[in-house]
């Protein structure tokens, strides 16, 4: 499959009131276009709250049901279920930002995943409270500046795909806003399987990261080839790691490369630095081996 | 269909006929008994309900909120701190106007660890735009759940209905039980706003102060329509099943100096105790406050009003009597019994009325007057 291969049908609307450069809606575009017309969003408490756009308007052109921040995957439990009930196959898709999945709405995820909702939970990261202002979440990576971590954060990111792969999903991906093709094929590949499945999406943020808008994408490429974000699924607990991380574990660039250009990492303590760097190295290392002998 | 049944097993009965599509619960005492109840319903194939075990109360109402939006029957049931855990998706159900249902089973809230009887969980949830109801038998338990759907899903109410009923002196007591075939009583739901993928809306959006103001505005609107709502399926219940019940239901009133207001089963308690007062020649009457939300007109003029609260708001008193003193422009001997479960006797209520002191408040079992 080639981009253009994309269906042309546009499900968010030219009138969104996301900031310049922002990723999360160019991913959600892709998203939906996987999706489809029969489909239903739930949207906690994030970015995307607010890019729909102010009552009675809307960008979105599929129904999106906004609901409490921890209430997303719950919510999306009773929609499937109903909508099971009524046999009726419409997608139901929480699309939630990191702070309403590492944190605030981990549990009710957790108990979706494991009640076994027929759904897709889509993550978009843009590592820190992005609708608030930038604070810390747990998806903050170690040394990033936020609002409330205005020294650098001191602690690692939530390993949440560890997290979401100890519930035994039939599918779980990784994907990044820089790359849109690979986020469609797996979008659509994930909603052909019954019960909960995950991806979690890069997904890079100009005036948090504190980048120029123009760079979205290019900070996006950088994180993966940098190896910092690795994209690959998890199928029947199978690791296949996808081709542009593939290309980029064989010789990653200088991490540096990828934090130099970002504010939030400006002047990171040398500790910090290396600590990122050490795990960068063994995450690498582990997924190359799960993959080679799963 | 006569048989003899605990308030809980009455609930789980009523929410069998209503039929909702999703049932979304979490257990806690006392109310687990009617989850535990429709769980086999559904598993054993009596009830062809979806049934979602959620991990948390929160969860509960949050995918009940999920399935209701879809256009579905949706019921839910909880207590005490279960309540309270899903405040944030209570406010959430009533200002999307879904008519979800909800038995809350009225318990004490910790710390410390208390099972027992107190209405201040539901009280904690006044505000939220939900009708609530308090009954006072098992029978009256079954009754008013059927009527909870019909009156929550009618469209000038569409608005959630929690139906409370006292932990352990109600939910787990045994009562002879009449079920109804409710037949036509609780019409198919059509919910205006369901989500609809062919129509696509958006739903909880930003919402300016203008529309905000308005949806905040519509929502009383339908609040004062459902008082209307409320008599018209009481009537209909009445005229097809033969039992009726009221906003209030009085005992001994209409010549009554005196009038004893309670809810739940002391406001049932009550007319034992206007019975002793009666024949000790004092003209007392007994009112217990069935619908709280919305807010009944009580026929109290010219008389003295003796208030029991199983609640209280620190700093302010008896909630039920300050509502009562709002309403009326009265002055009333407010009572506070019964917190945590307390036992309280109809000699203890026929003595409330007999050394009332008008204007001051009485911590039964405590330290007399405040």
């Amino acid at each position: 499959m080639i981009i253009a291969e994309i269906p042309k049908e546009e499900y968010i609307k030219k009138c969104t009131s996301a900031c310049a450069g922002c990723s999360s809606s160019l991913t959600l575009r892709y998203v939906l276009k996987a999706a489809g017309p029969d489909t239903v969003l739930v949207v906690p408490a994030c970015c995307t709250s607010v890019i729909q756009g102010i009552y009675p308007n809307t960008a979105m052109n599929v129904p999106v049901y906004n609901v409490a921040f921890a209430a997303a995957a719950a919510c999306a439990s009773g929609m499937s279920e109903a909508f099971s009930g009524m046999g009726r196959k419409t997608h139901v898709i929480v699309y939630a930002g990191d702070g309403g999945t590492l944190d605030i709405g981990i549990q009710s995820m957790s108990g979706a995943f494991e009640r076994g909702t027929d759904f897709l939970y889509i993550c978009y990261d843009n590592e820190a409270y992005g609708n608030t202002g930038m604070q810390r979440s747990g998806a903050t990576p170690l040394g990033a500046k936020t609002t409330t971590t205005p020294t650098g954060k001191t602690v690692e990111k939530k390993d949440i795909d560890a997290i979401a792969a100890a519930h035994h999903l039939e599918y779980m991906a990784t994907a990044c806003s820089a790359y849109p093709l690979d986020i469609y094929k797996k979008v659509a590949k994930a909603l052909t399987f019954r019960g909960p499945t995950f991806i979690h999406i890069l997904a890079p943020c100009p005036p948090g990261w504190r980048y120029p808008t123009e760079k979205t994408i290019e900070i996006g490429k950088l994180a993966v080839k940098s190896g910092m974000w690795v994209l690959y699924e998890r199928e029947h607990g199978k690791l296949t790691i996808s081709p542009p991380s593939k290309a980029a574990m064989k010789k990653p660039i200088p991490l540096e490369d990828y934090l130099t250009p970002q504010g939030r990492f400006a002047g990171i303590n040398p500790q910090s630095l290396e600590t990122l760097k050490q795990h960068l190295t063994a995450n690498l290392k582990k997924l190359a081996v799960e993959e080679a002998e799963p | 269909m006569k048989k003899i049944a605990t308030g809980n097993k009455a609930i789980a009965e009523a929410v069998k006929q209503a039929l909702p599509n999703v049932v979304a619960a979490y257990p806690i005492t006392p109310q687990t008994e009617i989850v535990e109840t429709i769980a086999d319903y559904v598993t054993s194939g009596q009830m062809k309900s979806r049934y979602i075990p959620v991990e948390s109360e929160h969860s509960a109402m949050a995918a009940c909120i999920g399935a209701s939006i879809t256009g579905v029957r949706t019921f839910t049931a909880t207590s005490a701190h279960g309540l309270l855990y899903m405040h944030e998706m209570t406010n959430w159900a009533a200002g999307a106007r879904l008519p979800i249902v909800m038995a809350n089973v009225n318990r004490s809230l910790g710390p410390g660890w208390n099972i027992w009887a107190e209405h201040t969980d539901a009280m904690q949830e006044r505000d939220t735009g939900w009708l609530q109801v308090y009954v006072s038998t098992v029978q009256e338990a079954y009754d008013t759940t059927l009527m909870a759907f019909r009156i929550a899903e009618h469209n000038d109410v569409l608005l959630p209905v929690m139906v409370n009923l006292d932990g352990f002196s109600l939910s787990h007591i045994m009562q002879p039980l009449d079920t109804v075939e409710p037949g036509d009583f609780i019409p198919p739901i059509h919910l205006p706003h369901a989500i609809d993928t062919k129509n696509p809306t958006g739903y909880g959006g930003l919402t300016g102060p203008d529309q905000h103001f308005r949806f905040r505005w519509e929502i009383e609107h339908s609040m004062r329509d459902a008082v209307k709502v409320i008599a018209a399926t009481e009537k209909d219940f009445a005229e097809r099943f033969g039992r009726s019940y009221g906003p209030t239901e009085n005992y001994r009133c209409e010549d009554a100096d005196v009038v004893l207001i309670a809810m739940g089963t002391f406001g049932k308690e009550a007319e034992v105790a206007i019975d002793i007062l009666r024949e000790e020649g004092i003209k007392a009457g007994s009112m217990r406050l069935r619908w709280f939300r919305p807010f009944p007109n009580l026929d109290i003029a010219g008389k003295e009003v003796v208030v029991i609260d199983r609640d209280y708001s620190f700093g302010y008193g008896g909630i039920v009597a300050h509502e009562i003193m709002a309403k009326n422009q009265c002055e009333v001997y407010s009572v506070i019994a019964g917190l945590g479960g307390q036992e309280v006797t109809y000699d203890d209520m026929a003595a409330f009325v007999r050394t009332r002191r008008m204007g001051e408040e009485f911590w039964f079992g405590v330290s007399g007057h405040v």
